[in-house]
């Protein structure tokens, strides 16, 4: 295209839509400006009690101040008992989603059971946990996987039989095993079904986490959170959630530039 | 030399309200080098006839010779084409075309300069790096074919294998198929129910009735023509002649 000047309506076109995306930032920006700013004029008025919702700066200064008082072992404990559950999650997922495919006659008979645990609230499960393994972090990484195990063989099954039949015919026309369909179409298939589902699990891992922590833990985001809520100190339970919120957000931003990655080497 | 023998093939369906006779005594046999076409009204059971050929399904009795072997079940003697070009969109077109290969346990090196050999007689070497979705349809059925030539077959099934193209790529990838089966004399079985186009490629048109099946006429087709194409033919007087014969047969099953 570089070669050809551009038309006027081409550059009309192109400024245009480089303005509707720098609008579109723009108002991005300022909600999260006029809402920080309104809250923060509000509660110096005296409009709203920033005794039970708190105000900006100070959640800023809480920050700071926790920054200098191991909230990074708290951030490192979140997203290490996060990773854990999710691994184990996608990986265990992963496994159960294959021999379901392997064998209709296992699918079919464990449907009801995976419907069942699917609609269950998994946090119900919390106090048998506890029971179970323990009150400690063991306990949080098995909420972490009860939560996301579920959807992971859900999701990556429906994606199993719901490959291209054609492209199994294909391959078993040259003879191939059910091993090599597995390996060479089904599972390269379905990366985008993994990287779906690795998208919703790093989340539901997270909430797992979360809801685990309040349950158990001495340590991690979600004990300052329980903890703030206890002494009220809303400073600190608004400030953890923040955290909290961006942590997640960089742990969901890691898994799509992995995807990125993995896709561009698969050629997609 | 006879390559295929299809003996006495006979097909039944159990279904729950009653028994369904899809093929009755199908006999016919395939000489090496041969272009056999094979027609018959819709649903008379011509892609189920390949699909017992290829081994993807189990007849009810009768027997398959390769070579005068007898074969039971998938063959590394059959190519098999199908309607769909099926390329693995996240291979590329060099990887595509050694898929075959690959499930097969036969990457040697005679087999990939063979590969080699044929991706660059049929014009396709230049994009072997590259992937399915950048390819015309036209082309990515010649990889197709190309990927299923790879296995060295002794006898090639194309079952309907260019109707998901448009006419005018149907036309040109035709004379594209036909002009490399020649040149490599494969042996090949095609299932269509386009009658122009069987005709156009065959060497021997295959009539089947409709269902129970049995062969009902075999007609050999010769154009009197040097250079063959399934393109040039059409314009043979004979041609519409033998779409008279077959149309009538096929008609008078109704």
């Amino acid at each position: 295209m570089n070669e050809y000047q551009l038309s006027e309506e081409r550059v009309i076109y192109l400024i245009k839509e480089k303005r509707r995306k720098q609008m579109i930032l723009i108002w991005q920006i300022g909600i999260l400006f006029c809402f920080i700013a309104i809250w923060e004029i509000s509660a110096l008025l005296g409009l709203i009690d920033s005794f039970i919702l708190s105000q900006p700066s100070r959640i800023w200064n809480t920050c700071i101040h926790m920054a200098q008082n191991g909230l990074l072992m708290h951030i490192g404990v979140t997203v290490y008992e996060t990773l854990i559950g999710f691994t184990l999650g996608v990986v265990t997922g992963t496994v159960l989603a294959i021999i379901l495919w392997w064998s209709s006659f296992i699918a079919k008979v464990s449907e009801p059971y995976l419907v069942v645990l699917n609609s269950l609230p998994k946090i119900a499960l919390g106090p048998v946990i506890i029971i179970i393994v323990g009150a400690g972090t063991k306990a949080i990484i098995f909420m972490a996987l009860a939560i996301s195990l579920i959807v992971t063989v859900l999701e990556m099954l429906n994606g199993f039989q719901n490959t291209d039949k054609e492209y199994i015919k294909m391959a078993t026309t040259f003879g191939a095993s059910k091993l090599q369909i597995f390996k060479k179409i089904v599972f390269p298939y379905n990366i985008k079904t993994l990287f779906n589902s690795l998208k919703i699990n790093i989340g539901l891992s997270l909430v797992g986490v979360i809801a685990g922590e309040f349950l158990v833990s001495k340590a991690g985001l979600g004990y300052l959170i329980v903890y703030g809520g206890q002494v009220f100190q809303l400073d600190l339970v608004m400030a953890s959630v923040i955290i909290l919120a961006i942590v997640a957000a960089i742990m969901y931003q890691a898994v799509v530039l992995m995807q990125r990655l993995v896709m561009k080497w698969y050629g997609h | 030399m006879v390559v295929l023998d299809v003996h006495k093939i006979e097909q039944k369906y159990q279904a729950v309200n009653g028994e369904i006779t899809a093929l009755k005594e199908i006999n016919f046999s395939v000489e090496k080098g041969e272009f056999i076409s094979i027609v018959g009204p819709s649903g008379c059971g011509k892609s189920t006839l390949l699909s017992i050929i290829a081994g993807l399904l189990k007849q009810t009795s009768g027997e398959i010779f390769v070579n005068g072997e007898k074969i039971e079940g998938i063959s590394a003697h059959i190519g098999y084409m199908l309607q769909k070009d099926n390329l693995l969109e996240w291979r590329t077109i060099y990887r595509n075309v050694i898929f075959g290969l690959e499930i097969q346990n036969n990457l040697t090196p005679e087999n990939l300069q063979r590969v080699i050999q044929l991706l660059k007689t049929y014009e396709l070497y230049d994009f072997k790096d590259k992937y399915p979705s950048q390819l015309s349809g036209g082309m990515r059925q010649r990889v197709a074919l190309i990927r299923t030539l790879a296995i060295n077959p002794d006898i090639l099934l194309l079952d309907e294998a260019f109707s998901a193209l448009d006419y005018q790529t149907r036309l040109t990838v035709t004379n594209d198929v036909y002009r490399i089966l020649k040149q490599e004399q494969v042996t090949t079985l095609m299932v269509t129910h386009d009658i122009p186009e069987g005709i156009s490629m065959g060497d021997k048109v295959v009539i089947l009735s409709s269902r129970p099946a049995i062969v009902k006429e075999i007609i050999p087709i010769d154009f009197e023509i040097e250079n063959r194409t399934p393109l040039n033919c059409r314009k043979s007087p004979k041609f519409s002649k033998y779409f008279d014969h077959i149309w009538k047969e096929l008609a008078s099953d109704e």
